[in-house]
């Protein structure tokens, strides 16, 4: 069998590898120490115990929280499951009124539309072509049963920050539950639940160099949130969540955490340097636009669209790099990035933009590659391309009158 | 995905790549797709006034990999066939050849429409050219 071709990993927002140092922290979990944390009676248990409550200290610790506000979850899919369902239906007499914004993820939005199913009313609000939510959009939406709000921190296509300082002290003005899910915050930039008026966070793991299939939902103390549990069986996580935590599991991703907390501010600076590199390497391009806020972003993430050049093909071309596409074709369904639609981009931008998310290992040189990659290829599509071909010729596109099949 | 080795053959070296020469009355050009379906196919054929057969063809298309190689392959093809014979080649075999999965029939079934588009323009410029 061949050995397929491994190109370089620029898709870090999809997935990060596990740090050494978390993989190295979680075996011995796995080997000799395979204790339930819950079996109280005996070493093997107490051991393990011991071992998942320092991992949620971890977690804590990164974002400002008391470990009792952390349930540990199988990922940010379940977390946002467990917070958008568990509020809903705890809080459905004070009202069954939920906002969240079309650029959220799936997991978000999808549960949404099952909560719609179940006779909640939700209202999707729309963003600025920046990417980033309109507080007064936000507070014209809410009504007196809003019980919910859903916000992500940082969006996974496009990297823009939320305000979400200033979201939820409108929540809190108005007794409405915030929910953030942070998954592509974590390790990214600064959190303190101490200080952000945020009543539900979701947290997941592998987004920041730890293993994937474990995540947290931060769940306030004071004031007190209450949930309806999604997982039924022995009452865990103080009835939030049951199920037999996996030591190994927890104990990767506290270690995660861990580094994230010790080496973030650092790794930052390096990240900012590789982005403003990229960037300068490839806006000079006639025709290439800058998907999301140009600032208030993390600089993990760069998300440009090459008019005239569809995505797919220009990742055919690029194949030594490893990034993701808002193009249909690279999405099981035909359909162009929701997220790219919702910033006002046309259906052929949204066809012809590449994500590119850079993490702890890029290096310079994967940079340099990558820019000559993309100008060459995107350079090559254009002489294939009618689109490009009229365009040079002055024609303006949204005249034309497609004959789609 | 994993595309087929002919699919990546089409897209690495594309054939009779570009546009013939505009006001050329030999030509007949067919635009298909949208880009807002991520698909747009432009082919050209230069037919032989005389013999009705077409002798070159020219290709442009903004869409994946299997859309570029569907219009690439269909370029081949068209030559050295007369206008029916080029108008009745069907998706099936091109999908076939190029080993498209599901999800990529559509681009051969455009690369279909792409010749049909291309023959009636020719037809209908020269039924004009008659009058």
């Amino acid at each position: 069998m061949e050995t397929p071709h491994f190109p370089i990993y620029m898709d870090y927002s999809a997935t990060n590898p596990c740090d050494p140092r978390v993989v190295d922290a979680m075996i011995p979990w796995l080997r000799e120490h395979f204790g339930n944390p819950a079996s109280r009676s005996h070493a093997w248990g107490w051991e393990a115990e011991a071992a998942v409550e320092r991992a949620r200290g971890q977690i804590a610790d990164l974002i400002g929280a008391d470990p009792r506000e952390i349930v540990w979850t199988s990922g940010a899919t379940e977390s946002n499951n467990l917070a958008l369902k568990g509020a809903a239906n705890f809080y459905k007499t004070k009202g069954k009124h939920i906002i969240t914004v079309k650029t959220e993820h799936k997991a978000v939005l999808d549960t949404c539309r099952e909560l719609e199913r179940q006779g909640f009313e939700v209202s999707y609000l729309d963003v600025q072509a920046d990417g980033l939510v309109d507080l007064s959009v936000l507070e014209a939406a809410m009504r007196p049963d809003t019980i919910l709000v859903s916000v992500m921190y940082v969006n996974n296509e496009i990297g823009v920050i939320q305000d979400i300082s200033a979201i939820g002290s409108l929540c809190r003005s108005k007794g409405i539950i915030l929910h953030v899910d942070a998954a592509q915050a974590t390790g990214r930039i600064d959190i303190d639940m101490s200080k952000l008026p945020v009543d539900l966070m979701s947290l997941t793991s592998h987004k920041t160099y730890g293993p994937k299939g474990i995540g947290a939902l931060f769940v306030r103390r004071k004031p007190r949130i209450r949930l309806e549990a999604q997982m039924h069986g022995g009452g865990h996580e103080r009835g939030m969540r049951s199920g037999t935590l996996p030591t190994h599991q927890c104990v990767g991703m506290g270690e995660a955490f861990a580094l994230a907390k010790a080496e973030m501010h650092e790794e930052n600076k390096r990240i900012q340097a590789l982005h403003e590199r990229m960037l300068e390497g490839l806006k000079d391009i006639e025709e290439v636009f800058l998907n999301g806020h140009a600032t208030k972003r993390v600089p993990h993430n760069l998300n440009m669209s090459f008019n005239f050049v569809e995505g797919e093909s220009l990742i055919m071309g690029i194949k030594g790099l490893a990034v993701s596409s808002g193009s249909a074709c690279t999405s099981a369904s035909l359909e162009p990035s929701y997220v790219l639609r919702a910033l006002g981009r046309s259906d052929e931008l949204a066809h012809s933009s590449l994500r590119m998310t850079i993490g702890r290992w890029t290096t310079e040189e994967e940079i340099d590659y990558a820019i000559a990659t993309i100008r060459e290829n995107v350079a090559k599509l254009r002489e294939l391309s009618p689109l490009w071909e009229m365009f040079k010729d002055g024609v303006d596109l949204s005249t034309i009158q497609w004959a789609s099949h | 995905m994993a595309y087929s080795d002919k699919v990546v053959e089409h897209y690495e070296n594309p054939r009779n790549v570009g546009s013939f020469e505009k006001g050329d009355e030999t030509i007949g050009t067919g635009m298909v797709g949208a880009p807002a379906c991520g698909d747009v196919m432009k082919l050209q054929i230069k037919v032989n006034p005389l013999t009705g057969v077409i002798e070159d063809a020219r290709f442009k298309t903004y869409g994946c990999g299997s859309a570029i190689a569907s219009s690439s392959l269909v370029t081949e093809w068209v030559k050295g066939k007369t206008l029916d014979e080029a108008a009745s080649i069907k998706n099936s075999a091109i999908a076939e050849e190029l080993a498209l999965p599901p999800v990529k029939i559509h681009c051969s079934i455009l690369a279909e429409d792409a010749i049909k588009a291309a023959v009636n323009d020719y037809k209908t410029r020269r039924a004009a050219a008659a009058n």
